[in-house]
């Protein structure tokens, strides 16, 4: 066809083919890319090690290597230690669903068992941190002190009171409002992506469960004040007072003026 | 000389006359104040004041209420409040921070919050009614300004306004960093900071000023009394002399019918006026207190106690020192040089110390630098409406404009958790907006204030397009126009001739080329700037005149010239 052979040369038709290409590789992308294989039972895998194993290579292998010794997207397993996997799946960021500056929290794939076994798994490669045990992650604390560890170590990132905050190039902290006890501590334990690793050295068990009472505090979202427009400080209340308050107080005004003397 | 008694001296003071004949009781007690002090003159004189009404001057009343509504409870706060840096271990009812150790001005802002009865409501509405003091204030200031209300002979009011406002902005920074919570803290410290750019001064400066290094136990209650004394007296004193001129000068009217440069038309500020006023006062503080009531503001037991190793993410000031922030979060980092062991951090100083007082000034020399401009040395009473004054109208929304960006970038943070995006992708963004955006703002509004102005001649001078044609017998097409009704184009007529533009010819009267001075030469570029694009107002006498060489088929209603020509 002539004008087909013409329209190749289009000015736009460069772009055509572009928006082409990427809309082919975004649909294989999405394809191609890890989603929930339903796990296969488990029943028959002799121990937690190799149920571990199998649900590792079916779910995580693609970006953490056969091995677990990390790839081109993801870095190695060795010695991240069963609470960094409890940590990760746990909160659902891992398997991770799409490339991105940071791993999101997500709704969790896998029941707790699973995790288990694939924290067994990772375990079993090099030594590191285990899951904590419950005596320090449910809270019973001393709250004050707990508040005064969190604005020193936390408050810089998260906010003072747990509302996240905004770190470089599209990273962030993210908000602490109701997040399990286990996995503040685990997280305080592994430091994930840009948070910094909080050892024991640092900030002792009884510290973390001070930490974790705190939290616990914050989220029973008690707001003596009346509605707490998020908590995040001067910026909602600013907006506030220039939509809300003035749009209130000129409508008065108007009412008033037509109000007959 | 007998003659020479008490009652001589009042001989033909026909005061004396009515002395306290007044048959009621608060007639009584009025005519008794009046016969020792004389107030009678001044109170009638006020009472017979006329104003005019529109919704939009009353953003100053919202102001003013907001203010008295801030001075009354702040006196509550000070009951209890401790103006002191001095440690104390905290024992109140708020358990999360039970047991910790603060200073005494946060322990007893948790005192009122927690333990005085209806002492959270009071704070809450001393800081909403603080923050919608300096919105009333803007918005104020914002009705003025694109109203042309600030023209001879009102520039020092303006004046005024402009220190009130920057006072206000003092003022509530100073009341915000009182409570000593990690927020307020962070906030001095910050300004600390900015004290610490000055060149060669600025750590002695720091030094005098919070008695020592920071945060050091001096500053709290050197603030209080700047908060609680010295910044509301000057702002209630330069308040009224404000008021004050309001009197003397009249208040500004919109054109109108009936509404000329030598009346005002409205009522009397006795009765219908105080009533309204008075009313208005009420409504005001009935919004404060329920906002308050229902919003909590400066959750200062959230923030914890003030500890210099620690930081809060999202630390913002209240609103209005936002656009100071933004400029400092938008400064590049190469804004600081060193030089022969010299630390100098221009950007920082740039952002903070210079700009604050920058843009006050700048609002400040606004009326001045536009009459040099235009040369009009004229009384104005009547308000100009916006569109018609297209270059002022765009001048102030460029301004809003780049305030705005920097006002914005201050939450650039919140912007990002919010919207998901790159905290540096928007500061480059706000960034090269800053420079862009008043620009594009000016074009806009300017173009939209053409057509505006466009459409208003049109509108008196040819009527309401109406939609319909209407064939003619010898079969030509037209559109009808329907007149205006006299009292709506009243409001598009202008009150007062154009200005007579100074524009210099560059020749004198008998035409010879005359070299005319490098500053005249540079008045009639700006004065060019100003007006070029101007489509003014139509005159009465335009309108008279349209009407009278017949539109052909455009039936624009006779009007008798009678009505037009009284009105000068
Ligand atoms: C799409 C690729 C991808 C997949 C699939 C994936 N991960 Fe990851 N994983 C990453 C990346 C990238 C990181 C490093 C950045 C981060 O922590 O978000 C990471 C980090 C981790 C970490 C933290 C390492 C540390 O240093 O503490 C753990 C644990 C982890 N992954 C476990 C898993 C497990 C278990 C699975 C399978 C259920 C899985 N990942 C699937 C990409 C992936
Ligand atoms: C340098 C900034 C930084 C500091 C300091 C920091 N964090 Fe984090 N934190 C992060 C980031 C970034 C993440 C997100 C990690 C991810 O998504 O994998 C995070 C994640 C978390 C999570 C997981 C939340 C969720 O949604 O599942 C918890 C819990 C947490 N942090 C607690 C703490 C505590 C407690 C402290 C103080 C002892 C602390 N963080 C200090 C940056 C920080
Ligand atoms: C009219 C201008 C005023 C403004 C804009 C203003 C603003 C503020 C602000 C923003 C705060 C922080 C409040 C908080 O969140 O708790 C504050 C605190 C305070 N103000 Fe004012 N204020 C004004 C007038 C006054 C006056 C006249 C007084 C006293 C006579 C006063 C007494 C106080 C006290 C004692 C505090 C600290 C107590 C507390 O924070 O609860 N203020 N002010």
């Amino acid at each position: 066809m002539k004008t087909l052979a013409a329209k190749r040369r289009h000015p736009a038709a460069l772009f055509v083919l572009l928006l082409a290409a990427l809309l082919t590789m975004g649909t294989a992308y999405a394809f191609a890319s890890p989603r929930t294989t339903a796990a296969p039972s488990t029943a028959a895998a002799a121990t937690d090690e190799e149920a571990g194993k199998a649900i590792f290579l079916a779910n995580c292998a693609s970006c953490h290597g056969v091995l677990a010794q990390g790839g081109q997207f993801a870095p190695s397993l060795a010695g991240v230690g069963a609470a960094s996997v409890d940590f990760q799946m746990g909160t659902g960021r891992m398997p991770m669903v799409r490339p991105g500056v940071q791993a999101p929290r997500e709704p969790r794939l896998f029941d707790q068992q699973q995790i288990n076994q694939v924290g067994a798994y990772i375990a079993s490669l090099a030594p590191g941190p285990a899951v904590p045990s419950t005596e320090y992650t449910e809270g019973g604390g001393d709250a004050a002190r707990g508040g005064e560890i969190y604005r020193v170590n936390c408050a810089m990132c998260h906010n003072a009171s747990g509302a996240g905050g905004a770190l470089t190039r599209g990273k962030y902290a993210p908000s602490l409002r109701g997040v399990e006890g286990k996995h503040i501590y685990e997280a305080m334990l592994t430091g994930p992506q840009s948070m910094p690793v909080f050892k024991d050295t640092n900030l002792s068990p009884t510290d973390k469960k001070d930490v974790i009472t705190f939290l616990q505090e914050v989220d029973k979202g008690e707001n003596p004040g009346g509605y707490a427009l998020g908590n995040i400080g001067p910026v909602p209340e600013g907006m506030f007072a220039w939509t809300f308050g003035i749009g209130l107080m000129i409508l008065a005004a108007i009412w008033l003026g037509r109000k007959a003397a | 000389m007998s003659t020479r008694t008490t009652d001589g001296l009042r001989a033909g003071d026909s005061r004396s006359a009515a002395t306290s004949s007044s048959s009621t009781k608060a007639g009584a007690i009025a005519g008794w104040v009046d016969d020792r002090t004389g107030l009678a003159k001044g109170a009638r004189y006020i009472m017979s004041k006329v104003f005019p009404d529109h919704w939009s001057f009353m953003l100053g009343e919202v102001a003013m209420y907001s203010m008295i509504i801030t001075l009354i409870t702040g006196v509550f706060l000070t009951f209890w409040f401790v103006p002191s840096a001095g440690h104390v271990e905290y024992n109140g009812s708020y358990i999360p921070l039970k047991g910790v150790q603060m200073s005494e001005a946060y322990a007893s802002t948790l005192h009122i919050s927690f333990d005085v009865r209806g002492g959270l409501l009071i704070r809450q509405i001393h800081h909403w009614g603080a923050l919608l003091f300096v919105v009333a204030i803007v918005c104020h200031m914002f009705r003025v300004f694109f109203t042309g209300a600030y023209r001879k002979p009102r520039e020092i009011n303006w004046l005024i306004g402009t220190m009130l406002a920057m006072l206000a902005l003092i003022e509530g920074f100073a009341g915000y960093s009182l409570p000593d919570d990690l927020l307020s803290g962070t906030g001095l410290r910050a300004a600390q900071g900015f004290m610490l750019t000055i060149p060669v001064i600025g750590s002695y400066f720091v030094y005098f000023l919070f008695g020592g290094t920071f945060p050091g136990e001096a500053i709290i209650p050197r603030l209080y009394s700047v908060h609680i004394l010295l910044l509301p007296a000057i702002i209630v004193g330069l308040f009224a002399a404000h008021l004050i001129l309001v009197m003397v000068h009249k208040h500004t009217q919109y054109p109108g019918p009936g509404r000329t440069n030598e009346n005002v038309v409205g009522f009397r500020l006795m009765p219908v006026y105080t009533a309204k006023a008075g009313g208005f006062f009420f409504i005001v503080f009935g919004i404060i207190a329920l906002i308050s009531s229902l919003f909590s503001i400066n959750s200062i037991w959230n923030y914890g106690p003030y500890d210099p190793t620690a930081v809060t993410a999202g630390s913002q000031p209240d609103w209005y020192m936002g656009f100071a922030d933004g400029a400092l979060r938008l400064m590049p980092g190469w804004t600081e040089v060193s030089f022969g062991g010299f630390t100098f951090t221009y950007g920082i100083l740039l952002g903070s110390l210079v700009l604050l007082p920058l843009v006050y000034v700048l609002m400040g020399a606004y009326p001045f630098v536009e009459q040099w401009i235009t040369g009009d040395q004229r009384e104005h009473h009547l308000l100009e409406r916006p569109r018609n004054a297209d270059t002022r109208t765009a001048i102030g929304v460029a301004a809003i404009t780049a305030y705005c960006v920097l006002w914005f970038a201050a939450g650039n943070d919140i912007i990002a958790t919010h919207l998901s995006l790159s905290i540096n992708d928007i500061t480059w963004f706000f960034r090269i907006l800053f420079f862009v955006g008043p620009l594009l703002a000016f074009w806009v509004t300017k173009r939209i204030c053409l057509a505006l102005q466009r459409a208003d001649r049109e509108k008196v001078l040819h009527g309401r397009e109406t939609g319909e044609i209407v064939r003619t017998a010898d079969g030509r097409f037209y559109e009808r126009h329907e007149p205006l009704d006299e009292y709506t184009r009243w409001h598009l007529v202008t009150g007062e001739p154009p200005v007579a533009l100074a524009l210099d010819s560059g020749t004198d009267h008998n035409g010879v080329r005359r070299p005319a001075s490098k500053s005249e030469r540079r008045r009639a570029k700006w004065a060019r700037f100003f007006y070029k694009d101007n489509i003014p107002p139509v005159t009465p006498a335009e309108l008279i005149a349209a009407q009278h060489d017949g539109h052909g088929h455009e039936a624009v209603a006779e009007i008798e010239s009678g009505e037009t020509t009284s009105r000068h």
